[in-house]
């Protein structure tokens, strides 16, 4: 192996110069921000009243307030937002994955109009900009006049009132339609680079599909599949659009930590508390990345 | 060096001081009002009639002004945001509109300044001080300083869908006495009409403070008690009053169905309970005056088959018992009043306040009666050509009476909110929502300042 530095362009010193513009970048709107957000955490500021011009620091307070155990299962505090965080990142990464995978495999090594009309459909659910989504999909679910409503109708089901009784599914369901795409070219990506002669030799020699799924072409392209796991798990942790659909109600049953982080620092404008929630979910997401890079780290070691 | 770069810096501030006076000067208006659309006799107000009279009498003085109206088509509390973000950058419009309970918190975070600060002591030579009585300086007020010019104020009441009213055969006018009275005919309603849920009270977070004052207010007074005790200075957490009011709460929506939860839940709820009313669904409905004014009016989207005056009725709305609604009252009322203040970082306050005072003049306070009647500041404008507002702020103005005008109450309004949407959800018994309620509220203002009575 060749030492990094003997095939280095630039001294240390030229590296960092070259480096500075994005580092005083990054530390301007990246580290400074995110420390300031640590410091406020531990005051009562908020945006109204008369703690904005003269916060105090309270220590722990807004941490303790966060965990208090008599309540914060509550609807509308932090534990419950924290427990449908977890249905809502459990569910959307199952199924963007499961579908992922599956719509791949349904055309894999296949060519044709379907497959460019599936791809670009899924896509299109992908690039389209959210707020306009979140409106197709209220009307969706709506339960008087909403399209899912009419077409349960055709089979005798029905009507739900889906953003009322099922709110948690009724997201979960938008931001799997919507996420699906990554997953699916991801994994269409994956399959594509397994070399045919593979699946040929295993075909030959009289393996079943779902054999030669689980024994050939699932171990080779499962990296990219952790890859997927973690990132969409990462991606979902931190989702805000569900607000659009359903603001974090009825009565808090979707307000997962995004909108709950919102509706704590911006809409009742108490900084301080806010900032503590942003913070404990800044340590939930470094436990995500670090799980990522390890995994990435691992992988990088076993390919080399 | 330095004499030359003080040079520099004096050519550049006089040259900055000339072009300045060359530019027009320039004065925003920002208000929850769109063309067509909510509060839109707002916009034809201002750009019909504020406006053009406006330039006019600057035209005559020789002056030249830039005069922009922004119109802000979010939810109130989505305006309250946005004024909060940008007063506490010193920025946002020159004159806003403000709904008079959002002042204490505004002025106690140093986001708003008296009149008299902002645009001189000039301000009292304004000839409408006059014409609005003492009382109502304070509707945009904290602690004796005025802030802004209240427009008027409301009343609360229960409409109610006459033609479906006599359809079932109920005499007409309807005048419940009783909650009991209003339970009575709300269970008479939904057994003759199959499928409605006549009554509707509003509750929950998602209506903001609609729910604090068409709803939990409005029940909470008719049990003899306010929200506040204006005497001892603090927050009744824990009552019967609010007991009771919780369960009436639990048996219009939970207990016996006779009002749709749905739209105290889901966003856009107001709205739908507009419709609902439209539509028939709804045939009792507590709302404020603005109900009458704007949403039922003609041409509105909610205008209900067969026009507001044939239609639309109102009744006081009742206390629990006769006599049993706070200060002795039968029926009871809570006011507010919205108008608009001056921006403290405003880059031209003497002309922000001469728009602002030309807006409260007779002449524009009648231009917006023409547009729209209602129960205004000015003494020398009346309700015009509406009875029914006359009549109600009549009857209702003697027995309403109005929110804690305190930095503390906004978030303790939404405490209540919670409140009332813990119970119609049956998340919560009324006896634990109120100790929920209790818990929060010490948390925000202290044990110090609460009472609880057993």
């Amino acid at each position: 192996m060749v030492r990094r530095d003997q095939v280095a362009l630039l001294s240390g010193r030229m590296g960092l110069a070259f480096l500075s513009p994005a580092l005083i970048f990054i530390i301007l709107f990246l580290l400074f921000p995110f420390l300031w957000v640590v410091v406020i955490s531990f005051t009562d500021r908020t945006l109204l009243g008369a703690s904005a011009v003269s916060p105090e620091f309270v220590g722990l307070k807004n941490y303790l307030a966060l965990f208090n155990p008599e309540r914060w299962m509550r609807r509308g505090e932090f534990g419950y937002s924290l427990y449908l965080t977890l249905i809502f990142v459990a569910s959307c990464v199952a199924g963007q994955m499961g579908l992922g995978i599956t719509l791949s495999l349904l055309f894999f090594h296949r060519e044709g109009v379907l497959k460019e009309v599936m791809y670009t459909l899924v896509t299109l659910a992908w690039i389209l900009p959210e707020a306009a989504m979140a409106f197709t999909w209220s009307a969706f679910f709506d339960r008087d006049a909403g399209t899912l409503n009419t077409i349960l109708g055709w089979f005798g089901l029905g009507p739900y009132d889906w953003l009322l009784d099922y709110p948690l599914l009724s997201i979960i369901i938008f931001n799997i339609w919507r996420g699906t795409a990554f997953s699916m070219l991801l994994m269409s990506a994956a399959l594509g680079s397994i070399r045919p002669s593979y699946i040929e030799t295993a075909m030959v020699a009289g393996a079943s599909p779902w054999q030669r799924f689980r024994d050939i072409m699932f171990p080779l392209v499962r990296p990219q599949f952790l890859t997927g796991i973690v990132l969409i798990t990462l991606w979902t942790f931190n989702v805000f659009s569900p607000f659009l659909l359903t603001q974090g109600g009825p009565a808090f049953q979707t307000e997962i930590v995004a909108i709950h982080t919102y509706r704590v620092a911006f809409r009742f404008y108490e900084f301080g508390r806010g900032s503590a929630i942003a913070v404990v979910v800044m340590l939930v997401n470094l436990l995500l990345a670090s799980v990522y890079l390890l995994s990435q780290r691992r992988q990088g070691v076993r390919f080399r | 060096m330095s004499r030359r770069w003080l040079a520099v810096s004096m050519a550049l501030v006089l040259t900055l001081a000339l072009a300045g006076s060359v530019f027009a000067q320039s004065v925003t208006i920002i208000a929850r009002a769109v063309e067509g659309g909510v509060n839109a006799h707002v916009v034809q107000w201002i750009h019909e009639h504020v406006f053009p009279a406006f330039q006019e009498k600057m035209r005559q003085q020789g002056r030249t002004v830039e005069l922009r109206f922004i119109q802000f088509g979010g939810s109130d509390e989505a305006l309250k945001q946005q004024y909060a973000l940008d007063l506490s950058v010193g920025a946002g419009a020159d004159i806003m509109a403000f709904d008079g309970f959002w002042v204490p918190e505004f002025v106690a975070a140093g986001y708003l300044k008296p009149l008299d600060e902002v645009a001189g002591s000039g301000v009292w030579n304004w000839e409408g001080w006059q014409h609005i009585p003492e009382g109502l300086r304070g509707l945009l007020g904290f602690e004796g300083r005025v802030y802004g010019l209240g427009l008027g104020t409301d009343v609360r009441k229960l409409y109610y869908r006459a033609d479906l009213f006599e359809q079932a055969g109920i005499p007409l006018p309807w005048e419940p006495k009783t909650w009991d009275d209003v339970l009575e005919t709300a269970r008479y309603l939904k057994q003759r009409f199959p499928g409605s849920t006549p009554l509707q009270i509003n509750a929950g977070t998602s209506m903001g403070e609609a729910t604090t004052m068409q709803g939990y207010f409005m029940v909470l007074l008719g049990t003899g008690i306010h929200m506040y005790d204006f005497e001892q200075g603090k927050w009744i957490v824990e009552h019967p009053g609010i007991l009771d009011t919780l369960k009436l709460y639990k048996q219009i929506y939970v207990d016996e169905g006779l009002g749709d939860r749905r739209m105290q839940l889901l966003a856009q709820g107001r709205e739908q309970s507009f419709a609902g009313f439209r539509d028939g669904r709804i045939m009792i409905l507590a709302e404020g005056d603005w109900f009458w004014r704007s949403v039922v009016a003609p041409g509105s989207e909610w205008a209900p088959p067969g026009g507001r005056e044939a239609v639309v009725r109102w009744a006081p709305f009742p206390a629990q018992a006769a006599g049993k609604g706070y200060g002795g009252h039968d029926f009871v009322s809570i006011s507010g009043g919205t108008g608009y203040v001056l921006n403290p970082f405003s880059k031209n306050p003497d002309l922000a306040w001469e728009l602002l005072s030309f807006m409260f003049s007779t002449d524009m306070m009648l231009a917006l009666q023409e547009i729209q009647p209602g129960i205004r500041i000015r003494d020398d404008v009346p309700v015009l050509g509406d009875p029914v507002m006359s009549a109600m702020a009549e009857k209702l103005l003697p027995v309403s009476t109005v929110r804690p005008m305190l930095p503390d109450y906004p978030r303790i309004s939404v405490e209540a909110q919670l409140m009332t949407e813990r119970v119609i959800t049956g998340e919560m018994t009324p006896e634990e929502a109120m100790k929920a309620y209790a818990d929060a509220v010490v948390e925000l203002v202290g044990e110090e300042n609460v009472i609880r009575v057993k």
